[in-house]
């Protein structure tokens, strides 16, 4: 099952081209943008993994593009995001993420119900993927 | 010259992409600002006329490669290599062969790092804000010293090395320093030079090009030199020259600054009643001949005898 987390989810992979000019778009904006990972696709896990620090300074998406590069090479079976962060007075906030890797095989989520007291019935979702110890769940 | 390569590349107007891409406004700004260094803008002239036809041959299919566009400036100190730097940059950008025609600035301290495992991503991260523009490393050999077989220079040099030819289509690189140093850096580490497509030496600045930087220099903050003052520091230059660490036009700036202190100090003296822009503005003979300049050189004369 596709998660779809973030912008752009439910559209098709973005292309590499696609990927730079968002990012340069991100750029252009005044944000910071930075990279995510993480191999726990629970759609309410909210803090993934930092790859490198956040690029403040970089007028050009070749760098953001470089450092993708890099992280694929490392974690392409993972989930990958960019986020990128606004800095401004007021906003202090990300403003835009989207999933730019993925793991090849999606397992999708299991309905997790929970017996509560006076037959109440609690829901939850688990992903599949999860049952295996963090750094082995894809591949 | 353009008007003939227009007729063999059928169909694109060299001059009317020489004039619509802004390299003309950029061409005639560094005219008009730099005093001297012919020999400089004749070589920039002809790297911009290089990069429009390769631009125009690319246009019509003719060339896939991006060019190498790597430099060198070697120079003298004050001889104008960062400010010709900034303009390359900009001419670059407006040919379209960087994307965004900043210049990020750096020397040694900036690319190595302190203990093991600090340099790569030192120099990882300047080359990361340098995409999409120009990476100037000033005074370059430093980056190598062989005295010393573990510094880390040598780590900052193969990443540089790497990037220089793996992602030429995202950043310039231009090496700048002293001519004969940036000579045995190059025999040292042949990587670079075979790396490096322009050379650019800039020549030292004759005494009456100085004399013209000055005057603009002072024309920018609204100072003059009245006639006595611009004779004796037609005598300034003279002297300067031939005293150790000359920094040709930054030692210019250096005297003129100093100059400006003294005007000040004697208006403050001096003056009795109010004072007028031309009093404000006029730098005397007595301001710059005070100089240690002349006493060191009349000294250095009379131990000569």
């Amino acid at each position: 099952m596709r998660i779809t987390q973030g912008a752009f989810s439910f559209l098709p992979d973005l292309t590499e081209p696609q990927i730079r000019a968002q990012v340069q778009y991100c750029i252009d904006q005044g944000w910071a943008v930075s990279l995510e990972v993480t191999d726990d696709p629970h759609p309410r896990n909210t803090y993934w993994d930092m790859w490198g620090h956040p690029m403040f300074d970089n007028p050009d998406a070749a760098a953001v593009m470089l450092e993708l590069a890099e992280c694929r090479k490392v974690f392409g079976d993972r989930y990958i995001r960019v986020v990128a962060f606004d800095a401004g007075h007021g906003w202090e906030s990300v403003r835009l993420s989207f999933i730019v890797n993925r793991p090849a095989e999606e397992p999708g989520f299991r309905l997790v119900r929970q017996e509560a007291g006076g037959r109440a019935l609690r829901y939850a979702t688990a992903p599949y993927a999860a049952d295996r110890p963090s750094g082995n769940r894809y591949g | 010259m353009a008007d003939s390569l227009a007729t063999a590349a059928e169909g694109i107007d060299l001059r009317a992409e020489f004039e619509r891409s802004g390299v003309r406004d950029v061409l005639a700004e560094l005219d008009r600002s730099l005093v001297g260094l012919a020999p400089v803008k004749r070589r920039i002239r002809e790297t911009a006329a290089l990069l429009l036809v390769e631009r125009a041959r690319k246009q019509l299919g003719l060339a896939q490669e991006t060019p190498t566009l790597h430099m060198s400036f070697t120079g003298n100190p004050g001889t104008g290599k960062t400010t010709v730097a900034l303009r390359m940059a900009d001419l670059l950008h407006r040919l379209g062969y960087i994307r965004k025609g900043h210049l990020v600035a750096v020397t040694r301290d900036d690319l190595v790092g302190q203990y093991i495992g600090h340099t790569a991503p030192k120099t990882k991260e300047i080359l990361k804000r340098a995409m999409g523009g120009v990476l100037f490393i000033d005074e370059a050999y430093y980056l190598h010293r062989p005295e010393n077989e573990r510094d880390y220079g040598q780590e900052a040099i193969e990443i540089l090395l790497q990037v220089m030819e793996n992602r030429r289509d995202d950043l310039v690189v231009i090496l700048a320093g002293y001519g004969r140093r940036m000579e045995r850096f190059f025999e040292s580490n042949p990587g670079f030079r075979s790396r490096i497509a322009h050379h650019i030496d800039f020549p030292d600045y004759s005494d009456d090009e100085l004399l013209g930087i000055a005057t603009v220099m002072l024309e920018r903050q609204n100072y003059r030199l009245d006639s006595a003052a611009a004779a004796a520091f037609a005598r300034y230059v003279e002297t300067r020259r031939r005293q150790p660490h000359f920094a040709n036009a930054r030692s210019i700036r250096n005297a003129l600054d100093r100059a400006r202190l003294r005007q000040a100090n004697r208006l403050f003296e001096t003056s009795t009643g109010p004072l007028g822009a031309e009093a404000l503005s006029t730098i005397c003979a007595e301001d710059i001949l005070a100089s240690r300049v002349f006493s060191l050189a009349a000294v250095r004369e009379s131990g000569d005898d």
